[in-house]
């Protein structure tokens, strides 16, 4: 890297800098030459950054104030409500916080998803990324799990005995992890304990994930690499940080209105009602960013198999890098991917609705159409049209089809091309 | 970008529709005009009062209210008593306080910093003097249930007479709007059932609107607040924005780059 | 002329936008702080009746206000003359034994040593009055400072006579 070799200025700063090269990193950080032509799907990365560091912030001030404990969570969580000063604001934004995150995530991944940014060489980079996915799922799970409504207690229920589905230990895990019988004060605590553990693994592999990305440098809009530092590339700050600030506005708009205006419709009003071991409410579900993969779990009417389908639909990301076997990264140049690539968007969405609808009739049909598809369009569709598809031309560098376009008194058909493409990059 | 408009068209008629298909099962909740919704939505004081009133005369015999404190009637963004007729409301209440130095527990009135007091000393004891019924705590109720206020206020009003195919056992009631359009709860209100003190004529829709109108600030005690806080939030946000966006034209001015 | 005046108005976008960014940044702030302050239920258990009719002369009870313990004692007339012919000069803290008690009988006073918030034993130290434990502060009998670290008297909560046998504390 071309920062290496940075030298403070002051001599204090020298002097620190040769024990901690922390001026050096944040010269790095400053400096790191992104492409100029990023997109504001990029701006999502420093959006779920400070999703995560809201969570954190909110969910610690929370913690001052809640009880772990079945006969205590409930009544602690309405005296934060009712009682704490701002307590009612600081549990609605980590409430919804954790909608807005998965919201997020879901645009971040399918950004990746569209520009190729999993391809070699940021495989490490997307794997982090699908272990951080993970992570944020669990931390949802038993976030939700906390207040002890009754959707706490039978999500947890529900979900836990997933576990009972693996053959001969399954009792015994499920048993395991309630430390119990059945959900229990155990359960509870012991969920607390790990809803405050995970958020800090996943920083670490924020930072790790960071670190990834910043060997081979972003992805761009155009899919190709780049020189860096070019006339491709701009310094990270201030041009990166002030458009990543806007970006962040914009969706913050989007996150107060849901906290102000609406704080409880992305939830469920059952979770209003104290758990109660002996009523399970007339239709369960989990929570929005869940539902595709709880689709996937009902339409498999083997119970281990349903399992195994659940895991692997979020399992099959990791070996994505290797199952696109197209060398051309970003579906702008890619015609066929582009479609499948809306038909999967469109097939998840599929997903999502039918979780949420009764598993039965019209509903588990179209389920069990949307998850074949879903698995079809990673394992086979992916691999053979890397092998098929015709690629359009791709250009060398961002800034050398416009610059070569205005040289030239005749464009060629494939420069034409180049230059529509280029337009529908927005 | 055509493609995914198109898209977006036909996924959101399929929700459309669909829950078209779906409220067409269900009878359409009562509608009536609440002054806490909207954007710069508040309680009516008038109705609180009253709600309050109907609360204690009514509903109180069978549904407690755990997480309320006689303190909440006096505070701002609800029904907003004096501090004198809270703390009158509260003395006309018996508490179990103690042990004394004796050891032993004593009564005494209610005090502000006291929570409603409950009319059963448990679950069991609810269920046991209501036919297996268990009367649900009130303080949360207009969150917990799908529908909200317009679900209590409907339920409150949609009693009548089961159809003909639908027979009922004893302490058992028809309501249009109950889950399973059964309900073990008798019809609770009747016109001229309390005499308001503030004079409105206490027909069935008022008690009605008022009733749950107090269960609605009892759910959401802070609703006033969270209304006046995010539109100050929001116009703030939108005005940063506008910086930023400034601020950003000018440092991208310096590439020939469009962002 | 006009390359000045571009000059000045990017200087003050800047300027406009990172001063509204500041102060958004410490009205979110806020709350975060504000939610550790007591909350409404502890606010609202501010005041404590007690019953003092079974406390006999030089018996002193002890009782629970917001959280912290408050001396009641019943003085006899013998520790009341003690307190009243102490002059002022002799006193860390100066104060009238008259200007802390409504009664001179009842002593009502907060049972925290000034010095680092221990609760002192009371007929207890050099002045028979209160001794602090954790590093030897004396109180004399009207709760005042004489010998040790501590640097002021113990604390007079508010408190009223509701009547002969009950005080209202807060």
């Amino acid at each position: 890297m071309s920062d290496s070799h940075y030298i403070p200025k002051s001599k204090v700063g020298k002097w620190f800098n040769d024990r901690l090269p922390l001026l050096t990193l944040a010269n790095h950080l400053t400096d790191y030459p992104t492409p100029k032509n990023l997109n504001y799907w990029w701006t999502f990365g420093g959006i779920l950054t400070f999703c995560l560091i809201t969570q954190i912030v909110t969910g610690l001030v929370l913690a001052m104030h809640y009880v772990a404990d079945t006969k205590l969570a409930f009544a602690s969580v309405e005296h934060i409500m009712r009682d704490v000063n701002y307590g009612w604001l600081i549990r609605y934004v980590h409430a919804n916080g954790a909608s807005m995150f998965f919201l997020a995530v879901y645009i971040h991944i399918f950004r990746s998803l569209f520009y190729g940014s999993y391809k070699s060489p940021r495989e490490i980079i997307w794997i982090i990324g699908i272990i951080i996915y993970l992570l944020m799922m669990a931390a949802a799970f038993m976030g939700y799990v906390l207040p002890w409504g009754q959707m706490s207690y039978w999500g947890a229920t529900v979900i836990t005995n997933l576990f009972s589905a693996i053959p001969f230990i399954g009792e015994g895990i499920t048993t395991w992890l309630w430390g119990g019988f059945s959900v229990d004060n155990p359960t509870l605590t012991r969920f607390y304990a790990l809803h405050y553990l995970i958020p800090f693994l996943i920083l670490g592999l924020v930072v790790l994930h960071i670190w990834a990305l910043h060997v081979p440098g972003n992805n761009n809009p155009v899919g190709i690499e780049i020189k860096k530092p070019s006339n491709d590339t701009v310094p990270f700050h201030p041009y990166i940080v002030i458009k990543d600030a806007f970006a962040l506005l914009l969706f913050m708009i989007v996150f107060a209105f849901f906290v102000f205006y609406t704080p409880n419709i992305l939830g469920h009003a059952d979770n209003y009602i104290e758990a109660n071991p002996l009523v399970t409410p007339a239709h369960i579900v989990p929570e929005w960013y869940l539902l595709p993969f709880y689709a996937i779990l009902r339409s498999v009417p083997d119970k281990l198999m349903g399992v195994i389908a659940m895991f692997s639909a979020i399992l099959i990301l990791v070996a994505l890098p290797w199952l696109d076997t197209s060398k051309v990264r970003s579906a702008v140049f890619r015609p066929l991917y582009k479609q499948f690539y809306w038909i999967l968007v469109l097939d998840v969405l599929v997903l999502g609705y039918v979780g949420a609808m009764p598993a039965e009739g019209l509903y588990l049909l179209v389920a069990r159409i949307a998850t074949a598809y879903y698995f079809i369009h990673f394992l086979i569709i992916l691999p053979f049209l890397g092998l098929i598809e015709k690629t359009n031309p791709v250009p060398l560098s961002i800034t050398e089809p416009v610059l070569a376009g205005a040289a030239m008194a005749t464009k060629s058909a494939g420069e034409n091309k180049i230059e529509n493409n280029l337009k529908s990059l927005g | 970008m055509k493609k995914l408009a198109s898209l977006f068209i036909l996924f959101t008629s399929i929700l459309f529709f669909q829950n078209q298909s779906i409220s067409a099962e269900k009878p359409k909740f009562l509608e009536t005009d609440w002054t806490f919704k909207g954007l710069f939505g508040k309680y009516d004081r008038g109705a609180l009062q009253r709600g309050y009133q109907v609360y204690t005369e009514v509903c109180a015999a069978c549904h407690s209210m755990q997480y309320l404190s006689y303190r909440n009637l006096a505070e701002p963004g609800g029904p907003e008593f004096t501090e004198e007729e809270a703390k009158f409301i509260a003395a006309s209440f018996e508490v179990l306080d103690g042990p004394n130095s004796d050891g032993e527990m004593f009564t005494r009135p209610a005090k502000l910093s006291d929570k409603f007091v409950m009319p059963y000393e448990n679950v069991e004891a609810s269920k046991a003097a209501n036919g297996g019924a268990y009367p649900p705590d009130m303080s949360v109720l207009a969150k917990a249930r799908k529908g909200g206020a317009d679900y209590i206020y409907s339920l409150l009003l949609g009693y009548d007479e089961p159809p003909a195919d639908i027979k009922l056992d004893d302490g058992v009631y028809y309501n249009k709007f109950m889950y399973g359009n059964k309900i073990k709860m008798s019809a609770p209100l009747s016109d001229g059932l309390v005499e308001y003190n503030d004079g409105t004529e206490a027909t069935k829709e008022q008690m009605a609107k008022d009733i749950t109108t107090f269960l609605m600030w009892s759910a959401e005690p802070h609703l006033e607040t969270r209304h006046k806080t995010g539109f100050r939030v929001i116009v703030y946000l939108i005005i940063l924005s506008v910086l930023v966006y400034l601020t950003m034209k000018k440092i991208w001015s310096r590439v020939e780059t469009k962002i | 002329m006009s390359d000045k005046k571009q000059k000045n108005r990017r200087d003050f976008i800047f300027t406009a936008t990172a001063a509204a960014g500041a102060v958004g940044v410490g009205a979110a702030v806020w709350p975060l702080v504000d939610q550790m302050n007591p909350d409404a239920s502890v606010k609202a258990l501010a005041s404590t009746e007690v019953d003092i009719s079974s406390v006999k002369p030089g018996q002193s009870i002890t009782v629970v206000w917001r959280g912290k313990p408050v001396f009641i004692k019943r003085r006899t007339q013998d520790e009341i003359n003690k307190a009243r012919s102490v002059s002022l000069d002799e006193l860390k803290h100066p104060e009238k034994d008259e200007d802390r008690v409504k009664n001179p009988e009842w002593l009502v006073m907060l049972g925290i040593c000034t010095h680092l918030g221990c609760v002192p034993l009371s007929d207890k130290g050099e002045y028979d009055g209160w001794f602090c434990p954790c590093h030897g502060s004396h109180y004399d009998t009207s709760g005042r400072i004489r010998k040790g670290p501590a640097p002021i008297n113990m604390e007079i909560p508010e408190y009223v006579f509701l009547n002969d046998n009950t005080i209202k504390i807060g």
